[in-house]
């Protein structure tokens, strides 16, 4: 099912939740809410679902007006970022529940509803455990349960709150590669609400970057972290280093290096760059006159890539990510003289 | 082996536990215990003689039937009470809050006196009441009446917390799966409010059978009809008959160790299904 969100505002006293939010979600698309906490990411979910009112604007379901459907008519499913198990229920119950409550006549038989839940305990890889209670689960299968538990009722739309962040790190990442798996398999419309860019990045097809109650961009993982519209989106998405260049006759100059940037107004002064740790090259020779030299500060070659500190001549501090290969080559160590060349300028802005 | 200490960080488990088997027998089980040793004087006969003479059936069964059904309305309104408390914001909440712990306050023969004046024949409402046949004073729902207003606060403070914290997304959770208002609250909140429920209960029926204070006044006090089994007991000891008091409390006593132990377990059932203990 499509969902339109149009011109959208929610406040809570005098806190502005929501203002004037505008978005499309297609049918079967797996989206993130990705923003720091009170961007709204959340109120925007809660809306969605019903269980939160707007103050102004509307919500479509495939075109539809929701606004007089009450959250038990919405056909939502809801997954809520501490679960909220029913405790006096076993597993078994706790999926069986939105079946057990449809109107007789809407009803399974209760061997017909005995059939569903193992099938979705299958789906969720724990049909060993449906005589259990929650309390007895670990986190990770307490997530599972609660999205069977939603699944059950076949919702036309899948909204998870923060469906990872109560996790620790090992059993997240298991979980959010097994989330996108579990939506190529089901294709149902789904939302979820991250404030991790990392897991926003690797599961969802599209993400929408909330900032203050407002979207900042919408756009494909590949399109908000490569081409961001904003600084917001660039400081939020990643690591970036931060320059100031000098600008003369439409070039942009840090100390003595030149940077090429496309479109650069002409009778702009100065210009701020903003450049991903892995954008730089490093090398031992100056290359060319888009050299920048800079000594090492410090080097931290433990991981998948090298991190090392640099200070440029003109003062200016930055890390640079290398990868441990051209580190082998390269063998830098702390206080030696780097010239460094960007490779490419995430985004900058110029002022006149 | 039975273990009866797991390993702690925190010392004092054996002064603790020796502390509390000390008070417990010196304040609790010597005086219980001097009761029976005292009616164990009377030969069995005669034990039964007193035990079943009509005016003492009559004053146990009242006592205790008039405990229970007040202890059931005040289950099912403190519980009404104790959710508007704890879910709702509205003016002079702060008051009401505090008007129920007013029955723990005020010294019960005041309640007693305040209530009869209210119920009886000429009272406020009593004058209603009875213009429409309801003996409100001098009369089992007399003495209903004054054990409800005793046994509210005893409902109410036990549920509140309880269903304070109830997350409300657990609500949500129940209304997103289909489930309308009646089926949330059937289903999901009150096997979580069952246990608390029956404490409460069982606090305020373990109160009114105890209760002599304000029953006495609004009772009317006839034998066999209004006579509940606290008063039978003084007016035996008035009447320096120490063995018949006693006799009738061993039986008061072990009726109602009996229907606590029932309650006890009905709530340790209730508890144990959601997962408490």
């Amino acid at each position: 099912m499509s969902i339109e969100v149009k011109g959208v505002s929610k406040t809570f006293d005098t806190f502005k939740a929501l203002d004037r939010v505008d978005l499309n979600i297609e049918t079967g698309e797996l989206l993130a809410l990705l923003g720091p906490s009170g961007s709204g990411k959340t109120t925007l979910l809660r809306i969605i679902a019903g269980l939160e009112v707007a103050d102004e604007g509307q919500i479509l379901f495939h075109g539809e007006d929701t606004k007089e459907r009450k959250v038990k008519d919405r056909q939502v499913g809801f997954v809520f970022q501490h679960y909220a198990l029913f405790r006096h229920m076993t597993v078994f119950e706790n999926i069986a529940f939105g079946l057990r409550v449809k109107p007789k006549h809407l009803r399974l038989s209760d061997a017909q509803i005995k059939e569903k839940v193992h099938g979705l305990l299958r789906l969720i890889q724990l049909d060993y455990i449906g005589e259990r209670y929650p309390w007895q689960l670990s986190g990770g299968q307490r997530q599972r349960i609660a999205l069977a538990r939603a699944l059950a009722v076949e919702p036309k739309v899948l909204l998870l709150d923060e469906p990872f962040g109560s996790l620790d790190a090992q059993v997240r990442k298991e979980l959010r590669q097994w989330l996108r798996r579990f939506h190529d398999q089901l294709h149902i419309t789904s939302l979820f609400v991250t404030h991790d860019q990392e897991e926003a990045l690797e599961v969802a097809d599209k993400i929408v970057v909330m900032n203050k109650g407002r979207l900042e961009q919408v756009g494909t993982p590949e399109e908000v972290y490569h081409k961001p519209a904003n600084k917001f989106v660039l400081n939020f998405l990643g690591n970036v280093n931060f320059f100031h260049a000098r600008v003369v006759d439409g070039k942009a100059y840090l100390g003595n290096a030149m940077i090429d940037l496309p479109d650069l107004h002409k009778n702009s002064k100065t210009a701020s760059l903003f450049v991903r740790p892995h954008q730089f090259e490093l090398t031992r020779q100056p290359k060319d006159g888009s050299s920048l030299k800079a000594v090492a500060l410090t080097i931290n070659p433990a991981g998948s890539v090298v991190k090392i500190d640099l200070k440029s001549e003109g003062g200016d501090t930055f890390q640079a990510e290398i990868t441990q290969e051209e580190f082998q080559a390269l063998r830098f160590q702390k206080g030696d003289t780097i010239y460094v060349s960007l490779r490419q300028v995430t985004y900058y802005e110029y002022e006149i | 082996m039975f273990l009866l200490k797991q390993r702690s960080s925190l010392p004092g488990f054996h002064l603790a536990l020796g502390y509390t088997v000390f008070y417990l027998s010196l304040i609790v089980l010597i005086p219980l215990s001097t009761l029976f040793i005292k009616s164990s004087s009377l030969d069995w006969k005669t034990f039964i003689d007193i035990v079943s003479a009509p005016r003492t059936l009559a004053a146990i069964r009242l006592s205790f039937s008039t405990a229970f059904v007040a202890a059931s309305v005040n289950v099912f309104f403190g519980f009404m009470i104790a959710w508007v408390l704890a879910r709702y914001r509205f003016p002079g909440k702060k008051i009401i809050d505090a008007l129920i712990d007013f029955p723990f306050a005020l010294p019960t023969a005041v309640a007693g006196i305040a209530l009869t004046a209210l119920y009886s024949p000429h009272g406020w409402v009593g004058r209603y009441l009875y213009s429409w046949g309801i003996e409100s004073a001098y009369s089992p729902l007399g003495i209903t009446l004054a054990l409800i207003f005793i046994g509210l606060p005893f409902v109410v403070r036990t549920i509140e917390p309880v269903i304070q914290e109830l997350d409300p997304e657990l609500e949500e959770a129940a209304a997103s799966l289909g489930a309308g208002r009646w089926q949330t609250f059937g289903r999901v909140l009150f096997p979580v409010l069952l246990p608390p429920l029956l404490t409460g209960f069982n606090l305020a029926f373990a109160r009114g059978i105890a209760e002599y204070g304000s029953i006495i006044f609004i009772a009317g006090n006839m034998p066999g009809k209004t006579e509940i089994a606290p008063l039978l007991i003084i007016t035996k000891l008035e009447q320096f008959d120490y063995t018949g008091a006693t006799a009738i409390a061993v039986v008061m006593l072990t009726i109602s160790f009996i229907l606590l132990a029932i309650t006890n377990f009905l709530q340790w059932w209730a508890s144990k299904r959601i997962g408490i203990n």
